[in-house]
């Protein structure tokens, strides 16, 4: 390993040359365009072998990306808000036809007003496509999370495509201290892609065709269940990463302090670095809080949301995100994890960092001080005014 | 955490700066951290930038802009005015690339421009304050910053770049003898 000082975005690049795909196929968009520059010229040095295709829109990039696995290739598409919306209808037939292409999405806010800063309602809005949707913290586990996207997607038993999510500039575009693996571990970790889902003039056989009423429910139930199986994909997948690279991730969820606390804020994305400072800051004038991050969307923590915050007595969520005319989309689900659990605790939701509106150390403070005095709500940062 | 704001024009290579400042400060061992990042938006020659390097001993999870730094620093005099200490914590410093003096003890000079032209025969003064704060700064060494450049500067830019991160730097050393 060797360590370099990288942006996310950079990161991000080293983590897929280090998986080695056959094929990359992508259109550049801030804040994405320099995951893709990076790779271009990886493939110009010689650095990584790859078939880089420029395409003409996001939905081409994504139909490439699907034709290159539909031959049994491993491939890699990057893109971010309006260009995730663009491919939106190969998202469904990507994970429909259960082709395991990793893409990186920097979160980026959706129009209008245009916008090219960092929310997550770009990918929120995706949740329902069928795709395994991971979100990162900082540029380390962007890379690391390259390599283990293709881990989990390609077992036999997920064969689902895979969607990494990194917060538009302040993680694609800052630098930070990174380990970069050495092909060699990277080679251990990952083997090759094989699989039976592809053309193969060998063992003819009809790939993305048409089901009927009679059949669809059933194709629909096994793209259920293959996303049931990332759970144990992502265990499995982070056991083999810890020996060999010798950094533990903690699966769908992480918990910092969640175990005796009495107020946790559950979040996502790069904000949590900024959380668990404050958890370390208010824990020192005595203040029983703690933060879960969700890591993953989809498959939904539903098990880990409700183990994490059963002893707690009240939890917030913090999202860049909402659906108009309801909540935060997190909140909706992390609500349905706590009820299906017989967890009955107070829950609020906040709005915060649409089109990149900064969140404040101060303001999450104010959160875990609202949940301890009773005031739960749904609430916009920065805009003030209790909606419920 | 130590804060370092660089204002600079676009162009004139602030981010390369604080970009460097970062690496050089969080290679050099395994408990040192750094995060490295521009004033983010559409990017325009001349139109005034600034970028952020902030150091710990720790993984910084606080990605937000700097609000008061302990060092700003100035690639361009023509963006320095008074307004400029309100961005300053108590004990902080103003590192000046100018030919004026002026008179504020929180302020350190330094023609630049002059280094620049005679050194890297160009008016790109990122490098000769990227020197001139190893000089200020007793964290971090020539050595060290000499390292960054090498290791994320084109080759070509090594040789000229390092011999004005040392000029530099000398001649903060000798201004504060006097």
């Amino acid at each position: 390993m060797a360590k370099r000082f990288l942006s996310g975005n950079e990161a991000f690049a080293y983590g897929i040359r280090l998986a080695k795909p056959q094929v990359i196929s992508a259109y550049p968009i801030t804040p994405q365009t320099i995951v893709v520059e990076k790779l271009s010229e990886m493939v110009e040095d010689g650095s990584l072998e790859s078939e880089f295709i420029h395409v003409e829109s996001e939905h081409s990039a994504l139909s490439c990306a699907m034709g290159a696995s539909a031959v049994g290739a491993r491939a890699f598409t990057a893109t971010s808000s309006q260009g995730l919306l663009y491919m939106a209808e190969c998202l469904v037939y990507a994970s429909g036809g259960r082709f395991p292409i990793v893409m990186m999405n920097a979160n980026r806010s959706t129009a209008l007003p245009w916008n090219i800063y960092g929310d997550q309602r770009d990918s929120i809005s995706q949740l329902d496509s069928g795709w395994i949707q991971a979100y990162a913290e900082n540029a380390q586990e962007s890379l690391d999370f390259a390599l283990m996207s293709y881990y989990i997607a390609e077992q036999k038993q997920v064969s689902t495509p895979f969607m990494v999510n990194l917060d538009g500039f302040v993680l694609t575009h800052t630098y930070e201290v990174v380990d970069v693996p050495s092909s060699e571990q990277a080679d251990a970790f990952l083997p090759p892609y094989e699989t039976e889902n592809k053309l193969d003039l060998l063992k003819p056989k009809n790939l993305a065709f048409s089901a009927g009423p009679e059949h669809n429910t059933a194709f629909k139930y096994k793209e259920h269940i293959g996303m049931l199986n990332v759970k144990k994909a992502v265990a499995d997948a982070e056991e083999r990463f810890a020996e060999i690279f010798g950094r533990r991730y903690t699966g769908l969820t992480e918990s910092y302090f969640t175990e005796d606390a009495d107020y946790i804020l559950i979040t996502l994305g790069s904000i949590a670095g900024l959380v668990k400072e404050t958890v370390d800051k208010l824990r020192e004038k005595g203040e029983r809080v703690g933060l879960l991050r969700l890591r993953y969307l989809r498959p939904f923590p539903n098990e880990e949301i409700a183990e994490s915050v059963k002893n707690a007595k009240a939890v917030a969520v913090l999202e860049k995100d909402i659906s108009f005319g309801n909540e935060g989309t997190v909140y909706t689900n992390v609500n349905s994890a706590l009820q299906k659990s017989k967890i009955s605790i107070p829950t609020s939701n906040y709005i915060g960092g649409l089109g990149g509106k900064n969140i404040s150390q101060a303001e999450i403070e104010t959160i875990f001080y609202d949940l301890k005095q009773e005031k739960f709500k749904v609430r916009f940062l920065s805009v003030g005014g209790d909606l419920k | 955490m130590t804060e370092i704001l660089w204002h600079g024009r676009g162009g004139q290579g602030a981010f390369t700066a604080a970009r460097l400042l970062g690496a050089a400060y969080s290679l050099r061992d395994d408990n040192s951290y750094a995060l490295a990042f521009p004033s983010f938006g559409p990017e325009r020659r001349g139109a005034p930038i600034r970028a952020f390097t902030k150091f710990a001993d720790k993984p910084i999870g606080d990605r937000s802009e700097i609000q008061k730094a302990d060092y700003i620093i100035f690639l361009d005099d023509t963006l320095f005015s008074d307004n400029a200490f309100s961005e300053l914590k108590p004990e902080g410093k103003i590192l000046l690339n100018t030919k004026r003096h002026i008179n504020d003890e929180r302020v350190i000079t330094l023609d630049g421009d002059t280094l620049a032209a005679d050194i890297l025969g160009l008016p790109i003064t990122n490098t000769v304050m990227l020197g001139a704060f190893a000089a200020v700064f007793d964290g971090i060494d020539l050595s060290d910053i000499e390292k960054a450049i090498n290791e994320n500067m084109p080759q070509k830019l090594h040789r000229k770049n390092i011999a004005v991160v040392t000029a530099a730097a000398k001649s903060i050393k000798k201004g504060s003898d006097i």
